[in-house]
């Protein structure tokens, strides 16, 4: 992350010195924050209400409902979460809710799912094999119906909207589908987290020294953690 | 017949999970009301967490945006695209889907009203705007709720998923629309 925001200011202020555009660079700055504060502001409301369904929700023993009857797929897609962990009823109402199209519902409750897997993380700046599953699921975008779309679409007169979405949900199952696939594929062969395994004991003090080291170098990212 | 099932099942979706949730609460003795309050002073604290990555990831993409850069990559992939078969006016899309959700619904509005209902490239954009999410907005609303900074392979994920996304809807549209 530290390379994309690094890449992603430079390679603006670059061209953007070249296109003459600088102005409109520097002043994007300003929109740009005003708007984050916007958006982190403008979910307050619904995310304590979703939070507060989901509190009852849990209290009643439905997460834990909802999470026994998709044992088997969760099983396979998150593998090191426990089974009896709430976050596995909260993902899968995170999934029906963006299947739904109901952004405002699946955001509260997908920032809860990932609260619950913090709990399991052994290193809590670095994201876990689950987080990235419930990220990719998530980033995919799996839609049933794609409303925003036909409502433009309806606006502007189109005859036959729904001729759209067959094709959407096609495409939409595909890009859902390769995303789980990427994810498990790269949980196999991307460097493990910070945990590291009992390994024999020179190679592992060796290996626990060195990310030790690097995770000093990210001082921000841990004191931020700790705080909480 | 598909669209007015689907219609009715998103809307009764949100209606039908809250009347689950109060009523298996309320039937196995939980208070509702307590517990709904103290689950929902937490809004507050996950919405101002956010707001560091936000404001991160959200200036970097206005900054980018701004630059003219999308312009100059549009002009430089047009070439290739047009090959097989994609308009230039839905390159924008493409590139501005994963980094900002309103700039791409912005360019498909702007492309469905200015070329109408028929074109090819209203097909196109549709389900390329319809089938896919804001990549980098999920990833910095998801791990900066909880802290995290270090995505690990999340990001690269989420952007092959929206690229073969868009080869997908490519072929999809040529397929069915061509």
């Amino acid at each position: 992350m530290n390379y994309i925001f690094y890449f992603l200011i430079v390679i603006s202020i670059i061209f953007g010195a070249i296109n003459g555009r600088l102005t409109d660079v520097v002043n994007s700055i300003l929109t740009g924050a005003e708007l984050s504060v916007k958006v982190a502001f403008s979910l307050i409301g619904i995310m304590a209400f979703w939070l507060g369904m989901m509190k009852i929700a849990e209290e009643c023993g439905l997460i834990k409902t909802i999470a026994k009857i998709i044992k088997p797929v969760t099983k396979r897609l998150f593998d090191e979460i426990p089974e009896e962990s709430p976050a596995i009823g909260d993902i899968a109402m995170n999934f029906a809710a963006n299947a739904f199209g109901l952004t405002n519902a699946a955001t509260p409750i997908g920032l809860k799912a990932m609260e619950e897997l913090q709990k399991e993380n052994i290193d809590k700046t670095s994201a876990s094999n689950a987080m990235c599953m419930l990220l990719a699921m998530n980033t995919a975008g799996f839609q049933l119906i794609p409303a925003t779309v036909l409502a433009v679409l309806i606006g502007i007169g189109y005859k036959n909207p729904t001729e759209i979405i067959a094709p959407t949900l096609l495409v939409t199952t595909i890009a859902f589908v390769s995303a789980i696939i990427l994810a498990k594929v790269f949980q196999r062969f991307w460097t493990i987290q910070t945990n590291i395994p009992p390994l024999p004991p020179g190679e592992g003090r060796i290996s626990t020294r060195r990310m030790s080291v690097r995770n000093s170098g990210e001082g921000i990212g841990g004191e931020t953690c700790s705080n909480k | 017949m598909f669209q007015q099932i689907m219609n009715l099942l998103s809307l009764w979706a949100l209606p039908a999970i809250l009347l689950l949730i109060l009523t298996m609460g309320l039937a196995k003795k939980v208070p509702i009301y307590e517990t709904f309050t103290t689950g929902a002073k937490d809004g507050f604290k996950v919405a101002v967490n956010i707001i560091p990555y936000l404001v991160a990831i959200i200036v970097a993409i206005s900054m980018f945006r701004a630059s003219g850069i999308i312009e100059m990559l549009e002009l430089t992939l047009s070439g290739l695209l047009c090959r097989i078969h994609v308009p230039a006016d839905v390159i924008p899309i493409m590139i501005v889907r994963s980094l900002s959700g309103s700039a791409a619904l912005g360019v498909f509005s702007d492309i469905a009203n200015t070329l109408g209902p028929d074109d090819y490239a209203t097909k196109l954009s549709a389900i390329m705007v319809g089938s896919s999410e804001t990549t980098f907005y999920v990833l910095a609303v998801y791990f900066g709720a909880v802290g995290i900074s270090k995505l690990r392979y999340a990001l690269l994920v989420g952007l092959l998923a929206d690229f073969i996304g868009i080869v997908a809807a490519i072929c999809v549209c040529n397929w069915m629309f061509l």
